[in-house]
C-alpha cells in the first residue's frame, strides 16, 4: 500500500467531519459517504501513473473519471443477481425456503435487496419482476395482487433509497406487467426504475399499457430487446439508469472517457484521433484493468459473498463498462479549433466526426483484452454515461445538448440512431412530451415502434407536468427537490443528484415534445 | 404534368391531427371564414398585393414582376409577415407537387404510422390529392383528410377511395350559426357526416365550443344523434374548447369555455349512446 501525505489525511478528517455535519444529509446517507471518506485513505490499486495527471486534476482538464468508485474496490459496481435461481432454491445465507405463494415471494425478494451490494449499496437490478411474479398470481384475483403489489413497490421506494434500482418487464404481455404497472402509475414512485424490454412479440396494447404509465410515473423506459439480445444473448438485464449487463453478473467497474476535455488538449481533428483520444483511451483501459484485479484477486468479494456461493452470481458472467460523455461538446470544440461553423445535432459533417470519433473508441475497445471479461469476449462494453450533477458543459453520452435539440424531433431521431449502436452497456434518450394535451398516446407508441426500425436502442418519455421525472437515467420527484433545495432531509440519495443537475445542467430545460 | 398544391407548411410529426403519430400537410385556402379560425393565415390564396415585402425584417420576401416571392432560406419565421397581410393569407408558400410533398413525408417514415392533408380546405386540391394518397398508401401509410365539410364526398367516389378516412369539422347544428361563424351553409356538412358515417369512412368528428357563437349542447346532440343513426356511434368525437391562441385580434376576446361545461357536454354525448368524447 502506497502512503499519502498528511496534508492529505488532514483534509480526508475535514471532509469526515463535514459530512457528520450535513445538515442535508440522513444518517443512511452519512453512513455511506462516511464508508467512501475511509475507503479513499487507502492507496492499493497498481494504476498507471498517468491517472494524477488526467484525474487527480482541476476539473477543467479532467479527462478521466471514475464516478467516484474509490479507491479500493471491495464490491463490483453492478450486481446483477439470478433471482429466478433464488425463487426456485431459496437461500441457506439468508435462511429462506422457496417461496409458495405470492406474499413469500414479494416477501423473500425485499428481503434479499437488501443484502444485494452495489456501488450504491443498494441493488441496481430488481428482476424481471413480471416473470419473477406471474407464476404466484394464478389463483389469485386482480385486487388481492394490487395491493400486494403496491404494498411491495412501496417498500422498494421507500427502502432502496436511490433511484438507481431498476427492474425489468416483456417483451411478452404479462398479466403480471399489466398490474405491475398499473401500480406504478397510481403510486407514482421514483423507485424502481422501470425499462420495458419492446420487440415483435410486444403488443400494441401492452406497449400502451406501458405509455399511460410512463405518462404517470416517468416509467418504463422502451428497449430495442432484438438489439440487446442480439448483443448479450436472452440472458440480459438492464440495471441502473440503463444498462445492459448478463444476469447473474454485472460490472465490475465504470469509468468514463471526458472526450469535450479531451479535445481540449488536441490542437486540431487530426492531433485529436492520433495522439490526444488514444492515449487517454489507453490509460483509462489500464485504470480498468487495475480495478477489476483489485475485485477479483485482492478483495475476497467472489469467494466470501453468499451471492456467488450459492450459485446467484457468477464471476465469469461479469464484464466491466467502458463509459464516454460530452462527445457533443467534443465535435463542437473540434469544429471550431478547425474554424468550421457546424455543430453537433445540426450539421451532418459534426455527426460524421461524431461517428468517426465513435468507431475509434469502439475499435480501440475491441483490440483491447481483460482476462476478466471473458463474458463479453475479454472486452468491456461501451457505456453512453448519463452525467454527474457536477458536470459542466459535458453533455450525458452522445445526447445533444439541453438547448441545442432540433426544432423537429425526425431530426432528433436520425441524429440519435447514428450512435445507439456502439453501446451494449447502455446509452438512451429522453424526451418530455406534451401528451395530456394531446390525448394521443399512439403518437408515442409510433415512435417507439419506428426506433426499433432504427437501431434505436432505448428511449425514455415523461409528460411535461408529472411529478416524476427523469434527470439523467434515474427518477426523481420534483416535489422532494424542491424539499431539498429549501434544506430539508430527503429519503432517496438521487434527490441531491438530480437538484445538481436541475441548477447546472438544465435538464428541467429539454424541449418539449 | 403533375399537379401542384399550396402548401402552408408541414409537420413532420404531428400528435394532434389524427390517431398516432402523422406527417401533417397543410393546404393555402379555404370556403369556409371562421370566425375563429387558428390558422386564419391559410384561408385565402396570395394576390400579390405585395404588403408583406416591406414587414419582412429578414429580408425573405421581394416583388418579382408582379408576383410575391418568397426565399425560405431567409426566413426566420417571425410572423410578421402574416401579421402584415390584409387578405388572411402568407407569402409562404410552396407549390409542390405530390412526389415533392411525398418526398419530405418519407424523411419521417419509419415514425409515423399515417398523413393527413389539413388546411385550410384539403378538398379544393383534389387532383394533388389524387396523385399523393395513392403514393403514401404503397409506402404503408394511411391517409387522412381533415376537412371542414364543405366538399359534397358523395359525389365523389374516386377521393373517397382513395383515402381512408376523414376528419369532420360540425362548427354549429344551427344553420343560422353556422353562416354566422363561417359564412358557409352546413347543409353539406351534415350530409358528409350521415354520409360519411355509413360509409365507414368517418375518422373523427370534432366541435370547438365557442362561447356566445354557437349552440354546443345543441351541436353535440345534433351530431351524436346522426352518428346513433349511422350505427357510428363508436366514432371518437372531439370536444374541443375555443382558445385565443392564433385567432385574429377582433375574436381573441372570446373565453375559454370552463372545465365544467366541457363534462357536461360529455356526459351529454355519452347519454346519447357516443362513448368515445376526447376533451382538447
Amino acid at each position: 500500500m502506497r502512503e499519502i501525505s498528511m496534508a492529505e489525511v488532514e483534509s480526508r478528517r475535514q471532509a469526515i467531519l463535514d459530512t457528520i455535519k450535513d445538515p442535508t444529509a440522513t444518517h443512511e446517507q452519512k453512513v455511506t459517504y462516511l464508508a467512501r471518506h475511509a475507503e479513499n485513505f487507502l492507496k492499493v490499486l497498481d494504476e498507471p501513473k498517468e491517472m494524477d495527471e488526467l484525474m487527480r486534476c482541476s476539473d477543467d482538464a479532467r479527462c478521466i473519471c471514475n464516478l467516484g468508485e474509490g479507491e479500493a474496490p471491495y464490491r463490483p459496481r453492478y450486481i446483477t443477481p439470478d433471482y429466478p435461481k433464488f425463487l426456485r432454491e431459496g437461500s441457506a445465507f439468508l435462511q429462506l425456503d422457496p417461496p409458495k405463494d405470492l406474499f413469500e415471494a414479494l416477501n423473500s425478494l425485499m428481503i434479499l435487496y437488501h443484502n444485494v451490494p452495489s456501488i450504491t449499496n443498494y441493488p441496481v437490478f430488481i428482476g424481471d419482476l413480471d416473470l419473477l411474479i406471474e407464476p404466484y398470481i394464478q389463483d389469485l384475483d386482480d385486487e388481492t395482487v394490487m395491493k400486494a403489489l403496491r404494498l411491495f413497490l412501496t417498500s422498494v421506494d421507500r427502502t432502496i433509497l436511490d433511484s438507481f434500482c431498476h427492474a425489468n418487464i416483456g417483451p411478452k404481455p404479462t398479466r403480471a406487467g399489466v398490474l405491475l404497472m398499473r401500480a406504478e402509475a397510481q403510486l407514482e414512485n421514483a423507485v424502481p426504475n422501470l425499462s420495458m424490454r419492446v420487440s415483435d412479440e410486444t403488443t400494441d396494447e401492452y406497449l400502451l399499457e406501458g405509455i399511460h404509465c410512463a405518462l404517470k410515473s416517468a416509467k418504463p423506459s422502451f428497449a430495442n430487446d432484438a438489439m440487446f439480445r442480439a448483443e448479450l444473448g436472452d440472458d440480459y438485464c438492464i440495471a441502473s439508469c440503463y444498462n445492459g449487463l448478463l444476469k447473474g453478473g454485472g460490472s465490475y467497474t465504470l469509468s468514463r472517457l471526458l472526450l469535450n476535455n479531451i479535445a481540449k488538449r488536441a490542437k486540431d481533428i487530426r492531433d485529436f484521433k492520433e495522439n490526444q483520444l488514444p492515449f487517454v483511451m489507453d490509460v483509462m483501459a489500464r485504470y480498468m484493468d487495475a480495478r477489476i484485479k483489485f475485485i477479483v484477486e485482492e478483495s475476497g468479494f467472489f469467494e466470501s459473498n453468499f451471492l456467488a456461493k450459492e450459485g446467484l452470481i457468477d464471476r465469469k458472467r461479469f464484464t466491466a463498462m467502458y463509459g464516454l460523455v460530452g462527445l457533443a461538446e467534443c465535435v463542437n470544440l473540434l469544429f471550431e479549433k478547425e474554424g468550421k461553423t457546424g455543430r453537433f445535432g445540426h450539421c451532418d459533417e459534426a455527426d460524421q466526426l461524431g461517428v468517426e470519433i465513435m468507431n475509434q473508441i469502439d475499435a480501440f475497445n475491441a483490440s483491447h483484452y481483460n482476462p476478466y471479461c471473458e463474458a463479453t469476449g475479454g472486452h468491456f462494453l461501451l457505456h453512453a454515461q448519463v452525467g454527474l450533477d457536477s458536470d459542466r458543459n459535458t453533455s450525458p453520452g452522445t445526447r445533444i445538448p439541453i438547448g441545442e435539440e432540433p426544432d423537429e424531433l425526425i431530426d432528433h431521431l436520425k441524429n440519435i440512431s447514428l450512435f445507439h449502436k456502439y453501446f451494449p452497456s447502455g446509452t438512451g434518450d429522453i424526451f418530455p412530451v406534451d401528451i395530456t394535451v394531446h390525448r394521443n398516446p399512439q403518437f408515442v407508441l409510433d415512435i417507439v415502434r419506428g426506433a426499433l426500425k432504427m437501431n434505436i436502442r432505448y428511449l425514455s418519455f415523461y409528460s411535461s407536468d408529472s411529478d416524476v421525472i427523469r434527470i439523467t437515467g434515474y427518477l426523481v420527484k420534483r416535489s422532494e427537490m424542491e424539499k431539498l433545495n429549501r434544506g430539508e432531509n430527503v429519503l432517496q440519495n438521487t434527490t441531491g443528484l438530480g437538484l445538481g443537475s436541475a441548477k447546472h445542467c438544465k435538464i428541467l430545460d429539454r424541449r418539449v415534445r | 404534368m403533375s399537379v401542384k398544391a399550396p402548401v402552408n407548411r408541414i409537420i413532420p410529426f404531428s400528435a394532434v391531427d389524427g390517431p398516432g403519430n402523422r406527417t401533417a400537410i397543410f393546404v393555402q385556402g379555404c370556403t369556409f371564414n371562421c370566425r375563429y379560425c387558428h390558422n386564419p393565415e391559410t384561408i385565402r390564396a396570395c394576390i400579390h398585393c405585395g404588403k408583406c415585402v416591406p414587414a419582412c425584417p429578414a429580408g425573405a420576401l421581394r416583388m418579382d414582376e408582379g408576383k410575391v416571392v418568397y426565399d425560405a432560406a431567409k426566413c426566420v419565421l417571425c410572423d410578421a409577415c402574416i401579421h402584415a397581410c390584409p387578405n388572411s393569407s402568407c407569402p409562404r408558400i410552396r407549390w409542390m407537387t405530390a412526389s415533392e410533398a411525398m418526398a419530405e413525408v418519407r424523411r419521417n417514415e419509419p415514425f409515423i404510422r399515417g398523413i393527413t392533408v389539413s388546411g385550410g380546405e384539403c378538398t379544393l386540391q383534389r387532383g394533388f390529392l389524387l396523385e399523393l394518397a395513392p403514393m403514401a398508401r404503397a409506402d404503408g401509410l394511411d391517409v387522412l383528410l381533415d376537412s371542414n365539410g364543405g366538399y359534397d364526398f358523395s359525389t365523389d367516389p374516386e377521393l373517397l377511395s382513395a383515402i381512408d378516412g376523414v376528419m369532420l369539422d360540425v362548427k354549429a347544428w344551427d344553420p343560422g350559426e353556422h353562416l354566422r361563424l363561417t359564412d358557409a351553409s352546413n347543409e353539406t356538412v351534415i350530409a358528409n357526416l350521415r354520409f360519411l358515417a355509413e360509409a365507414g369512412k368517418l375518422t373523427e368528428v370534432r366541435t370547438v365550443d365557442v362561447p356566445g357563437m354557437m349552440d354546443a349542447a345543441e351541436t353535440v346532440r345534433g351530431v351524436c344523434e346522426a352518428l346513433v343513426q349511422a350505427r357510428a356511434a363508436s366514432t371518437p368525437y372531439k370536444l374541443i374548447r375555443f382558445r385565443p391562441m392564433g385567432v385574429r385580434q377582433e375574436y381573441r376576446t372570446i373565453r375559454t369555455p370552463a372545465d365544467d361545461e366541457m363534462n357536461e357536454l360529455a356526459r351529454l354525448a355519452h347519454e346519447l349512446g357516443v362513448p368515445n368524447t376526447v376533451l382538447i
